[in-house]
């Protein structure tokens, strides 16, 4: 298409404009959480400070940060490890046919479409007529898992899409048994999707919100307390929270990021080499 | 699965054997999905069935099979009004996705050269679907409010010598941060089909004379379609479901079907919630149902 000319320059503006809109909110809370002692929620600056981080960490801050940032870090983790394998493992199962391949498909899809707010009042329920207390690490658990499988089981599905099935045969022919053709050919081949599957659902867990509300039972994980403090703290400590989890989330990224592509290179260099 | 580590009696009971465990294989992969999603999904969502025929009493769940509540649900303006509100925020707000999305998505597909930057920037893009939403929301706060951002700048632009009242805490906070969030649920589908458009039709469309904006109605929006669909379904379904982002933007100000029964929920009238969350979930999938009918998305699964 035609690449150089107003339209396109208008174009890249748009797209520009659009990447501000997308960062620039959270950039101004991250200015802001620097604000002064003295300082509000909005601008002006009321000189710079650190005041706001240090009254996070500080005993009696509202809530309970401490220990829903400790629950959010496990759940996240423990779906992390459960959405890689039931995914890897649902990925190897659709590659073949099943009974009821296309049911589960369409079950794992609505995963997706159900709103949030009847998948955590069905399980808030079903805990309830059950006549189970509701928990971080049951409910909320299996909340957090319907959200994040059909991701990656969708990223599964795009992984065997492409690839290349003669590695696996050679493997056979050369008379590795299916655990070691598993083992030594397909999952280095997929390790680096894995982890992406991995990234996925740690982070969609770590800051989900809507699928915990009912589930989450009395322990509040982090995006739930950060929900309760909007409504009753009126100090930039409240930008400060935010900084620091959005840091987080990035730091997270850009790691597992970094990570995939050292695997891949790795990765290139011995086949070359 | 370890078939060759075990001894092989004889050749024919052997294949059998192996026959046997290949075609249950796969039934045993599928085994933890089907038990996550079943648990997790399917009872929840018949439970909510089931108590929405329950009785209300007291504050306490009565099993029994009652209409009542559906009664409840349909016999007051509230609910119909409550509707018309919440597909007034999904239409709107899906216009404004698509139309931002799609262009964003052209933009990266077909006017960035470099494969690097394309991956970058795409990543960009994607990134804040990895953050946090109620940070996400709450970071409009300075730029909204009556001593924010945009209102200064308006002031000392001289286009207003008041603060605008109606840019936090309304139907408008609600749509902007709406779109704020789910803009990237249009931009990654439709950037995923665009870039399975062979560049080679485009080529031939130019070359047969067409004119850049006919390549884009005859070429370009018809084989994104797909991309679109999908987008469509996820930002519909999650606005038509969302409580939280009306709750905080709207300062309560703003009725949607979610909060409506997050309401009903906080009151522990769960019968009645469970009524409107079986009504909201049938015009979900109706919803879906009617986009999946107009367009095909198989090609991209």
């Amino acid at each position: 298409m035609d690449k150089s000319g107003p339209r396109h320059w208008l174009l890249l503006l748009a797209f520009a404009l659009f990447v501000v809109f997308l960062y620039g909110p959270t950039l101004t809370i991250f200015i802001l959480s620097f604000q002064g002692p003295d300082g509000g929620l909005t601008f002006p600056m009321r000189g710079v400070s650190l005041r706001w981080f240090e009254n996070l960490f500080e005993p009696q801050m509202v809530g309970d940060f401490g220990g829903s940032l400790e629950r959010s870090l496990s759940l996240a983790l423990i779906v992390m490890g459960l959405t890689v394998l039931i995914s890897l493992m649902a990925g190897l199962a659709f590659r073949r046919k099943f009974l009821g391949a296309t049911a589960l498909f369409y079950v794992t899809i609505a995963g997706l479409i159900v709103p949030s707010i009847l998948i955590s009042l069905g399980i808030g329920l079903m805990f309830n007529v059950a006549g189970l207390p509701p928990a971080w690490w049951s409910s909320a658990l299996g909340a957090h898992l319907t959200w994040t499988l059909p991701f990656g089981v969708l990223i599964m599905f795009a992984v065997f899409n492409r690839f290349d099935h003669a590695l696996e045969e050679a493997a056979r022919d050369l008379g590795a048994s299916p655990w070691q053709t598993l083992r030594y050919v397909v999952l280095p081949l997929i390790a680096p999707s894995l982890v992406g599957v991995g990234l996925f659902g740690f982070s969609l867990s770590y800051d989900e919100f809507s699928r915990t509300v009912m589930a989450a039972g009395s322990d509040n994980t982090l995006p739930l307390e950060v929900y309760a403090m909007t409504t009753n703290v009126t100090t930039p400590v409240l930008y400060a929270l935010g900084s620091m989890t959005t840091l987080f989330s990035f730091a997270v990224v850009v790691t597992v990021t970094l990570t995939v592509l050292a695997m891949r290179r790795k990765r290139g260099a011995k086949l070359t080499g | 699965m370890t078939v060759t580590a075990t001894a092989a009696p004889s050749g024919a009971a052997h294949s059998a054997r192996v026959k046997l465990l290949t075609r249950l294989a796969p039934h045993l992969q599928a085994l933890p999905l089907w038990l996550v999603m079943g648990v997790f999904l399917l009872i929840p969502i018949a439970t909510i069935v089931m108590v929405s025929f329950w009785e209300d009493q007291e504050y306490t769940l009565a099993p029994g099979f009652i209409l009542d509540n559906y009664r409840d649900v349909f016999g007051t303006f509230v609910t119909f009004s409550t509707y018309v509100s919440t597909l007034r925020y999904a239409l709107i707000v899906w216009a404004s996705t698509l139309a931002i999305g799609f262009t964003v998505a052209y933009v990266l597909a077909f006017h960035i050269r470099s494969t690097l930057w394309q991956m970058v920037l795409f990543q960009v893009c994607a990134v804040p679907f990895l953050t946090s939403n109620v940070i996400r929301m709450i970071s409009w706060i300075p730029f909204l409010g009556r001593n924010g951002l945009l209102n200064s700048t308006l002031i000392n632009l001289g286009i207003t010598d008041h603060p605008l009242e109606f840019l936090l805490f309304s139907p408008f906070a609600v749509v902007l941060t709406f779109v704020h969030l789910y803009s990237l649920f249009m931009v990654v589908p439709i950037f995923n089909t665009m870039m399975r458009i062979d560049r080679s039709l485009i080529e031939a469309a130019l070359d047969a004379g067409a004119r850049p904006i006919e390549v884009m109605r005859h070429v370009i929006v018809p084989l994104s379609l797909p991309g679109i669909a999908i987008g469509t379904i996820f930002v519909v379904t999650l606005v038509m479901g969302d409580f939280v982002t009306v709750q905080m933007m709207s300062g309560g100000q703003s009725a949607s079907v979610g909060l409506l029964i997050k309401n009903e929920i906080s009151l522990l009238q769960y019968p009645e919630a469970a009524a409107h969350a079986v009504i909201l979930l049938l015009t979900v999938l109706m919803m879906v149902w009617a986009i999946l009918r107009v367009v095909d998305i198989r090609k991209e699964l």
